[in-house]
């Protein structure tokens, strides 16, 4: 193996990067247990290739994929909000029923007080923004392990939710912007533009980082690389969105029914925002910091309560906005909303997709992935017509295995010394 | 001889609850000298640099910094003033990469976005100026660093910030021969740079091959602060396993009534 090197910034001398030497990295970074979205990606096409051989006509149809973002959004939204507490190392097992109660505080205004949508929208999202806070003080100044706080929010938010509904309540929202997020579709000229939009957008940011670096003579990754990337993505969306595009009605002539669904663009939204922030801002360098060695953090003079205190705020925030986003699909909240499953279908989201349950490793990207695999999982075995009781056994060992490849590729990195 | 210390402290004390660690502790840095800081396990080293560089806060005596009195109360004091510290324990995060590193908790932004083409220079350039001449890549995460390139990573972090005073706590004590070679000359070549250096180590040779004074710290007091020249090993070695040696050191009894006979600082 023949390295060339070349020199950087002030004349350090480096590796020259070729896409060989690019791939022969990967492959060295996932030997040496750095194994991040790689092992759901794998599952992901397994899965859906058991299924769509299993059940071609059902699982492989228009109308399903495009169900498929649905089911996904609610666990995907919350599960973004997990990747930050679990970058500090942290848990919030309250995230589920932090959903359920701001759905409701959200469901309730828009009937029983008729407020506008805007209005109890906001209110939906503050009530994320004050539990977060609440959350996030108990775990860092007043020090009870989030473990602890958030269990017992779990409970209290459980107890919340039955309160503000009244037993077995349920409140449906009515017709409207909210509703429409998570059920209904763009127009097709609307997917197009928002798909060869996100498309061109990704191409021009990826092409002007590389000419920003050349131009200062620093090290670039190879420019296959980059087209690879741009062109891997450019064949996801546009795919999807002539997918999408198909007429999946069954009775087109009633109502017509095609286009991306709004869920798509809501949850891309939130991954490029929060991807922003956490790789591109110095406060998500700070969180990964602080999840990578707390003490270093201090001694580098960040605010590390406040950092911790933050990333549950985004949490519970996410979680309203997952909360949004169940309540959009059922068209309704009652006591079960955000309850069983969700919570632990959004942790596995995150650790399934690559997040580390220990700190300091994880991507936004992961809560997609994460939420598609287990979308898939539920949505696949449901056409396959195995019982809810499988279902859920099923995705437990899914979970159990992410779980044991996050904890044996530590115990792998720890003995390359690749921590 | 040096002119003026650039960063000075005077009767320094320390306690952690009842236990008290340091007593009346000073200490003389000067500009383009190594000052290394001696002393047995326990003796208070770590203890004394954390007070300088504001991780805990002192409960008396003064520092002064270029001649004027200065109050450290965080790291952010500390680093403003110049003072950039080694940890013993290293203070990298091994899940960020090395430019990440070095500017943690100071990162360069335009607007409000990371502007890492800056960073990335910066530090390669820094790096070349440590005569650092070869690394896989400024993106290679620390994890995946040898003992002696983290400590390398490391001290470039500190001289990043046009620093003045550098203090290492024991740079070396997990190095292999040739590593601790490397970051000595590295350390030799700050003070040289005009940098006023701290050198903490248990190592007598590495400490004579280094360091143009010496200071002996014995159960929290300084001992003596002498020239390195001055001195012999045994003399040394005696200072910090009974805090004196022949006329140098604390006086034999009483060692509470102990004044200020530093010849370093005094003379
Ligand atoms: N946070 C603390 N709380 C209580 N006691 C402490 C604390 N930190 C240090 N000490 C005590 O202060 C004394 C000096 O410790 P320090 O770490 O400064 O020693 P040192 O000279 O750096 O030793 P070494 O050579 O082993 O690194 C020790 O007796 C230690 O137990
Ligand atoms: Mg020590």
């Amino acid at each position: 193996m023949s390295t060339t090197t070349l020199e950087t910034a002030g004349g350090v001398k480096v590796v020259k990067p070729t896409v060989a030497s690019h791939i022969r990295d990967y492959i060295g970074r996932i030997r040496g247990g750095d194994l991040g979205a790689l092992p759901a990606v794998l599952g992901l096409v397994i899965l859906v290739l058991i299924f769509g051989s299993a059940r071609s006509d059902t699982f492989f149809s228009a109308g399903n994929f495009a169900n498929l973002f649905n089911q996904a959004a609610g666990v995907t939204m919350i599960a973004m909000g997990l990747i930050f507490v679990l970058l500090l190392g942290e848990i919030d097992l309250s995230a589920g029923f932090a959903a359920g109660v701001c759905g409701a505080v959200m469901a309730i205004l828009l009937t029983e007080k008729g407020y506008s949508e805007p209005v109890a929208l906001a209110a939906a999202l503050g009530s994320g923004v004050v539990i977060g806070l609440l959350l996030g003080f108990l775990v860092s100044k007043v020090g009870i392990p989030s473990f602890v706080v958030t269990l017992a929010a779990f409970l209290a938010f459980q107890g919340v939710l039955l309160n503000i509904l009244g037993e077995g309540k349920n409140i449906s929202i009515p017709d409207g912007f909210i509703k429409s997020l998570n059920k209904d579709s763009l127009s097709v000229t609307w997917s197009w533009v928002l798909a060869i939009a996100a498309v061109v957008i990704f191409a021009l940011v990826q092409f002007m980082r590389y000419r920003g670096r050349a131009k200062r003579n620093l090290v670039n990754e190879p420019i296959g690389i980059i087209l690879l990337r741009v062109g891997g993505l450019a064949a996801l969306i546009l795919i999807s969105t002539a997918i999408l595009t198909q007429e999946r009605a069954i009775n087109p002539v009633i109502a017509s029914l095609k286009g991306v669904p709004i869920a798509a663009p809501v949850i891309g939204g939130f991954l490029v925002l929060w991807t922003f922030v956490l790789s591109r801002t110095s406060y998500g360098r700070h969180v990964y910091a602080v999840g990578g060695n707390a003490e270093a953090s201090r001694r580098a003079g960040i605010p590390v309560d406040r950092i911790r205190i933050s990333v549950f705020v985004i949490g519970s925030f996410m979680a309203a906005v997952g909360g949004v986003m169940l309540v959009s699909r059922a068209g309704s909240v009652d006591p079960n909303t955000g309850g069983s499953s969700t919570l632990l279908y959004a942790v596995g989201a995150a650790v399934i997709g690559g997040t580390s349950l220990f700190g300091g490793k994880g991507k936004i990207i992961h809560a997609v992935i994460g939420g598609a695999v287990i979308a898939v999982i539920d949505n696949g075995m449901f056409l396959m017509d195995f019982s809810s009781g499988t279902r859920y056994m099923f995705t437990g060992v899914i979970l159990l295995i992410a779980a044991g490849v996050d904890a044996l590729a530590r115990r792998r990195a720890a003995a390359t010394g690749n921590r | 001889m040096a002119a003026t210390p650039l960063l000075e402290l005077r009767g320094i004390d320390k306690s952690f609850g009842p236990v008290q660690v340091l007593h009346d502790v000073g200490l003389s840095v000067y500009p383009g000298e190594v000052t290394a800081l001696v002393g047995d396990n326990g003796a208070g080293k770590s203890t004394l640099v954390k007070c300088i560089s504001g991780i805990y806060t002192i409960d008396a005596g003064t520092v002064t910094f270029d001649g004027k009195q200065v109050a450290i109360h965080s790291p952010r004091d500390a680093s403003e003033l110049g003072i950039e510290v080694v940890y013993q324990d290293l203070a990298l995060c091994d899940n960020l990469d090395i430019v990440q590193n070095m500017f943690l908790g100071r990162e360069k932004k335009s607007g409000i976005v990371l502007d890492e083409p800056t960073m990335e220079q910066m530090a390669g350039e820094t790096l070349a100026s440590l005569s650092v001449r070869t690394v896989k890549s400024l993106r290679q995460l620390v994890a995946s660093l040898s003992g002696g390139q983290r400590q390398t990573v490391a001290i470039a972090k500190a001289v990043l910030w046009n620093s003045r005073v550098v203090v290492l706590d024991e740079p070396t004590a997990a190095l292999g021969v040739a590593q601790t070679a490397q970051v000595l000359e590295l350390v030799r070549r700050l003070a040289d740079n005009g940098l006023g250096v701290v050198l903490i180590s248990h190592n007598m040779n590495d400490v004579f091959a280094v360091s143009d004074r010496i200071a002996a710290l014995y159960l929290g007091r300084m001992a003596a602060q002498v020239k390195a020249s001055d001195v012999t090993h045994a003399q040394v070695v005696e200072l910090i396993t009974g805090g004196r040696s022949g006329n140098l050191g604390l006086p034999p009894e009483k060692p509470t009534d102990f004044v200020d006979i530093t010849p370093g600082v005094q003379k």
